[in-house]
């Protein structure tokens, strides 16, 4: 398969504008907490088939009599989930007037990755009413997409225009029973993107929704569906460098994956959500539901995650290795300052016969935060000649940080291998003396170290993305010695 | 102001409670190779580690001038950046960083620091390969991880590297021949006499003599129990190969 891409330029990558931003000035909400109206309100709003209303309506009520998990390592405030909005928050509320009200670290963090300063406005929720031009790359981009039949558009848009692979894709990966979290998105999830790649067909560039995350509007309850057909190829990456500020605190996505026989996905994510302050107030808890199906013979999904941000993160991007001979990967960065706390991992679910799995994760932990690595692998029965390799490394970078893994590993077949390693170090003073002698300061030589530490995730992040993702891991360890 | 380019006047310092260098006192001027020798525990290594700025050990009183700036209290990345640079006895491991990527950063961080202009990737891979095609080492040793999976001599060999790159105005060599075989200790001599100029001084610490044969010093000092006991011509270090410390104990 030829996988070769055109990838945008640089140029493109610091001209965001040119992409087609737009900003809506109309304000239209719905009341405080959720119940059937709001749900009815959702779905009214966005003019959808009233199936999805009945799925929406469906998942609200088996939401109801669920409860939130609390298996994890996390601890936060309980939420009321009745004190929240579940479409578009009014405008006005806790939007800052101009960035000399936004917290001045937020700001240090944008000049340090350049970005432009709208886009710093806009990133910081600042209540801007300039319309921005509307041009041209973006829709450039859709063009050559469309040549090829790859449909890449909102997740609203798709439900307009393709009901039927919408209809038939959607909640097959992620049950809208699923848990907690995915089925609350799946009752009011606000908009996403969809992504369908036709049988055969190489997809000619890297997808992002950096294109068009404007029209997303709120990433509170995003709902993406990607759907990779027979032998095609897709790359598509999630998120964004630069912190993003946001009203909502609390975010729920669900994320589906479907590759069918010989297809490949792989999905990027950089995900650096306002993290709260240095003395862990605020900031945005983010409970995602991640999930790829290789339900083809051949086919192969590889999830590769660099995390920094939230002060709360709950997300196991996932594989369901259905298909023979089918693949599945995860390879991860998860950096944890200040308080901040993660819990993550994957989940490999050998269903296929000779079936592959790979799970890298890397944790680097500081301040006084707690990183847990939480991971499950699970070889059926009929599940013949499957392997799966894990490693898991922490690094540690102060006396007051947690790192915890906590690896589930089952099989059923004894024709298949599991092997695990995990490790757990600190960056050794030696080590650091000797950086400092060569010339570098304390931060560094951490950044040095911990980009050394990180190097076998950050090599499979596509080129654009991991220059900035180093530029990243170095700006989140900020102040983190000394 | 002094005419040298590193004094250090009474110098005490503690590792822990305990005193390990006992009033010591060494100059060197611009443009020479000096020695140390002296018995294991004498507080050779101690002393490299506090010139280079080591906060494991304490200067209890005395000073330290380098380049007619007092570094007793100044950081190690600070030390550094004025010229002084330090091989280590034994070098650490950088997982993940390539040999080619810590130059650079290293590099970069000192040109910084003195207001030059960082190189840019061209010219820059175009320097490195001068210096390492002195040492003998090629391109496919450079994208290798520092230090890893290196033996005892190719670390030094990497030490000696570095050293060319950074190209500094003092150099303490802690040590750098032990370990080494024969070869390996032409090469590094080799190159450290070739970047040897008329701007740059060689602190050499050592318990053996071959290295010094290669490198000529004009002075050899002994420290014995945490001071300098005896300072004198290269015959100096020929009287220790023949009789050993005992003498100056």
């Amino acid at each position: 398969m030829n996988k070769k891409i055109n990838k945008p330029s640089e140029k493109d990558f610091n001209n965001p504008y040119e992409f087609g931003f737009e900003t809506d000035i109309e304000t239209v909400f719905a009341p405080k907490g959720l119940n059937e109206d709001v749900v009815r309100f959702i779905s009214d709003k966005k003019e959808e088939p009233k199936w999805l209303l009945d799925w929406r309506l469906d998942s609200y009520n088996r939401w109801l009599k669920m409860k939130e998990p609390d298996w994890s390592s996390l601890r936060y405030p309980k939420i009321d989930y009745q004190d929240a909005y579940y479409f578009s928050a009014p405008k006005e509320i806790e939007k800052p007037k101009s960035l000399d009200e936004v917290d001045p670290k937020l700001i240090e963090t944008y000049n340090k990755l350049g970005i432009p300063l709208k886009e710093q406005e806009w990133l910081a929720g600042v209540a801007v009413d300039a319309v921005f031009d509307s041009v041209s790359l973006g829709t450039t981009f859709k063009e050559k997409l469309k040549e090829d039949g790859v449909i890449f558009c909102s997740f609203s848009e798709a439900v307009k225009e393709h009901p039927e692979i919408i209809k038939k894709y959607l909640g097959t990966v992620v049950p809208n029973s699923d848990n907690f979290f995915a089925t609350l998105n799946s009752a009011v999830f606000s908009d996403g993107s969809f992504v369908y790649i036709p049988p055969g067909v190489t997809c000619p560039m890297e997808l992002s929704t950096y294109f068009r995350i404007n029209a997303a509007g709120t990433g509170q309850f995003e709902r993406t569906l990607l759907i990779a057909d027979e032998d095609s190829y897709v790359s598509y990456l999630e998120g964004c460098t630069a912190p993003m500020r946001d009203e909502h605190q609390l975010h729920a996505a669900v994320v589906e994956l479907v590759a069918l026989k010989g297809a490949e996905i792989k999905y990027s994510t950089v995900q650096n959500w306002y993290p709260g302050d240095e003395e862990g107030k605020g900031g945005v808890y983010n409970f995602v539901t991640k999930r790829g199906d290789c339900r083809g013979d051949n086919s192969k999904i590889s999830w590769t995650q660099v995390e920094t941000g939230s002060a709360i993160t709950w997300k196991y991007p996932s594989c369901i290795l259905k298909g023979d001979n089918s693949s599945g990967e995860f390879h991860s960065i998860a950096i944890s300052n200040n308080y901040q706390q993660v819990d993550s991992g994957t989940k490999m679910l050998h269903l296929g016969k000779n079936t592959k799995s790979r799970i890298i994760s890397k944790g680097v932990s500081s301040g006084s935060s707690s990183n847990t690595y939480r991971g499950q692998v699970n070889i059926h029965p009929k599940s013949e000649n499957s392997r799966n390799f894990t490693q898991c490394d922490s690094l540690l970078l102060t006396g007051n940080c947690s790192a915890t893994t906590i690896p589930y590993v089952e099989s059923k077949n004894k024709t298949s291998t599991i092997e695990h390693e995990a490790t757990s170090s600190k960056i050794s003073e030696d080590q650091l003396f000797y950086c400092l002698q060569r010339g570098l300061d304390e931060e560094e030589a951490i950044a040095l170290i911990v980009n050394g530490f990180c190097k076998e995730v950050l090599q499979k992040l596509p080129m654009e993305f991991a220059v900035e993702a180093q530029k990243l891991l170095e700006i989140s360890l900020e102040g983190s010695v000394g | 102001m002094s005419g040298n380019l590193l004094e250090i006047n009474d110098l005490h310092v503690n590792a822990g409670d305990k005193e390990i260098l006992k009033g010591l006192n060494l100059s060197i001027p611009f443009n020479e190779i000096h020695a140390i020798m002296g018995p294991n525990g004498s507080g050779k290594s101690v002393l490299s580690n506090v010139l280079s700025g080591n906060e494991d050990y304490k200067v209890t009183s005395g000073q330290i001038i380098f380049k007619n700036k007092n570094i007793t209290e100044l950081k190690p990345n600070e030390i550094s950046n004025l010229g002084l640079f330090m091989a280590f006895q034994y070098p650490l491991e950088i997982p993940g960083v390539t040999i080619m990527n810590f130059l650079k950063t290293i590099h970069e961080a000192n040109r910084r620091a003195n207001g030059l202009e960082v190189l840019g990737p061209s010219d820059f891979l175009k320097y490195v390969r001068e210096k390492a095609e002195i040492l003998g080492i090629n391109d496919e040793v450079l994208k290798r991880q520092l230090n890893v999976g290196f033996s005892g001599g190719e670390k030094k060999r990497n030490e000696t590297l570095q050293l060319l790159v950074l190209d500094p105005v003092l150099t303490i060599l802690d040590e750098t021949d032990s370990g080494l075989d024969v070869d390996a200790l032409d090469i590094v001599s080799d190159g450290i006499v070739g970047m040897k100029n008329e701007e740059n001084s060689f602190l050499v610490i050592t318990h053996y003599k071959k290295l010094l044969d290669k490198l000529s010093p004009s002075k050899v000092h002994i420290l014995v129990d945490g001071r300098i006991v005896e300072s004198g011509g290269p015959d100096l270090a020929d009287k220790i190969e023949n009789k050993g410390f005992e003498s100056f104990n």
